[in-house]
């Protein structure tokens, strides 16, 4: 077999990103241009903001991850791209990048669902065991999918209101953190001995979904009623209550579907899976259940171009292609390839 | 000299590929459907009919803007990536500018508009016979735009599909002063945007990566900041 080399590409949200993969395994080069610097301006991402970024900085990205891998579009094998979910403005720049990119170069196309890419991240790390669970966790994202085989997906749980991480942002807000949060609340939580009590909300008995709304709305609460009572609220005692909370939740429902789906591993991906709180907890949960437990390094976690050339490659061996009438799908579900 | 013009700018589209002086292919459509969608099977089509490869190019033409932020940066995403990696230069051309030269010839002043809502547009004036601007690309109210063009106190004639959403206040602002395009000429065209090109120097191919849209407005979320940060101070 001759190797495969595929270039991906990924805009759905707030980095720019491109990155070519050898056999769906092997990272030959990985670019991502991040705009949190612009973003954190105005506390969040704002679409059109996103979107004026990723045409500034996209024939550049892919020009750098070609020199990185020191490599010509005629070496490739084929041009992969996310297709949703995502900001639909963002998502378009990087599929129409790769629609012209493909077409100058008589390329084959696959479109990839991003949380399909934050879970095949993993592969560039490991090979995955089936069956397999994974609980993505991302601004944008909080789900659990139960995999049988490569290319089989079964969302089992997913987040009935707020995504863990937008639930980390909004109570950085209330903690007066900056944007990004998460990363300011999980070490807050980490310098405080005890937190506030905060509620869990687990649903109905049997229910794998996540609700996070409810806990934001109480530690929004309990700051309003310190402030009315001209109380000081303690920061690292609220986020360490909002983050046992979080981490609970997350924990207790991934272990029970583990166990009910009897997976050999289990994955954690997306940006809120870099948290340390969250990392620790789960690791702790599965080494005493006895299943293997992986979670990709950091720059994987994040939204990045090579976790889409991983899935893609998958993709690409299945027969999946796409065409030059492809548009961005912003909220594309996760569908089985096989 | 092979050119390929991709406009995009507003809700209809146009595509062309010239060669040596003369339209091999050309598309104008007006169907509304999604650039994301249309665009690239379309040029791919246009190559096709044109018996052409991709690196048979030798410039790519983009309007770039203003109008719709989407179509505009649909449209200059796809020529900006052609450009890199095929190593051809890209000429931007003011979409104002390709929709009024639909009108070349006319004896007094050609305004383009599109509609910016909310009583807003974004709007030029060239000379008719030369296409020199008269009046820049520029955002303005409809309001203000017809008070500079009263004072050109000359023939202004309106061309665009977005002219007739305006036409009682334009009546009423210049009377007979105002003159309105037929609908033959309301949609942009891309052999128009490459003749435009083709009039300009050609930039250098590593120009290609600093090419963005000319929105002609900030995002609000930026004016917004701006203005917290002139509070601030
Ligand atoms: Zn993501």
């Amino acid at each position: 077999m001759n190797d495969q080399y595929i270039l991906a590409i990924e805009t759905s949200c707030d980095e720019t990103a491109a990155a070519i993969i050898l056999n769906g395994r092997e990272i030959i080069s990985n670019v991502v241009a991040s705009q949190i610097e612009s973003q954190k301006r105005f506390g969040g991402v704002v679409p059109e903001v996103a979107s004026r970024h990723h045409v500034e900085q996209i024939t550049m990205i892919i020009e750098e991850t070609l020199e990185k891998a020191n490599m010509q579009p005629s070496e490739l094998t084929a041009v992969a791209v996310t297709e949703g979910p995502g900001l639909v403005g963002a998502l378009l720049i990087g599929i129409n990048a790769a629609k012209a990119f493909a077409f100058a170069h008589s390329l084959p196309l696959i479109p990839v669902h991003h949380i399909a890419g934050h879970i095949y991240a993993n592969e560039l790390v490991e090979p995955m065991q089936f069956p397999l669970l994974a609980l993505v966790v991302s601004g944008g994202h909080t789900e659990l999918v139960f995999m049988k085989e490569h290319g089989s997906f079964e969302v089992i749980g997913e987040t009935r209101d707020d995504a863990a991480g937008e639930a980390y942002d909004k109570v950085a807000r209330v903690l007066n953190m900056p944007y990004p949060g998460g990363p300011h609340i999980d070490r807050l939580a980490h310098e405080a001995e005890e937190g506030v009590e905060f509620p869990r909300a687990w649903l109905e008995e049997n229910s794998y979904d996540f609700s996070f709304s409810g806990l934001k709305s109480a530690v929004i609460n309990y700051k309003h009623n310190m402030d009315q009572r001209g109380e000081e609220i303690d920061p690292q005692k609220v986020a360490k209550g909002f983050q046992d909370s979080v981490v609970e939740v997350l924990t207790t429902k991934t272990l029970r579907a583990a166990r009910q789906y009897q997976v050999k591993q289990v994955i954690a991906a997306g940006g809120v899976s870099a948290n340390k709180g969250l990392r620790t907890s789960l690791e702790q949960a599965f080494e005493e259940a006895k299943i293997s437990f992986v979670v990709p390094p950091l720059k994987l976690c994040t939204d990045n171009a090579a976790m889409i050339g991983a899935a893609a490659a998958h993709m690409y061996n299945a027969g999946v292609r796409g065409n030059l009438a492809m548009n961005g799908l912003p909220g594309k579900e996760l569908k089985s390839w096989i | 000299m092979i050119w390929l013009g991709i406009e995009t700018s507003n809700s209809p589209l146009s595509i062309a590929i010239v060669k040596d002086g003369q339209i091999v292919e050309e598309i104008v459509q007006n169907e509304k459907l999604t650039h994301s969608v249309t665009v690239m099977p379309t040029i791919e089509e246009l190559f096709r009919k044109a018996n052409l490869n991709p690196a048979d190019l030798d410039a790519i033409a983009v309007s770039e803007g203003p109008g719709s932020y989407t179509g505009l940066r649909i449209g200059v995403t796809i020529a900006k990536t052609l450009a890199w990696t095929l190593k051809k230069p890209l000429v931007g051309v003011s979409s104002l500018q390709v929709l009024a030269a639909n009108g070349q010839g006319f004896a007094g002043v050609i305004c383009s508009l599109f509609d910016a809502r909310r009583q807003n547009v974004y709007a030029a004036a060239y000379d008719g016979e030369t296409m020199q601007p008269v009046i820049q690309d520029h955002h303005n109210s409809i309001g203000g735009l017809l008070e500079q063009l009263q004072l050109l106190n000359t023939p202004v004639l309106f061309i665009g599909l977005d002219a007739v959403n305006f036409k009682e206040v334009i009546t009423a602002q210049l009377g007979n002063q105002a003159i309105f395009a037929s609908t033959s000429l309301a949609l942009p065209r891309g052999s128009k945007l490459i003749e435009l090109a083709q009039k300009q120097s050609l930039p250098s191919v590593e120009e290609v990566h600093n090419f963005v849209p000319k929105y002609h407005r900030i995002t609000e979320a930026e004016a917004n900041w701006i203005k917290d940060q002139k509070k601030g101070q």
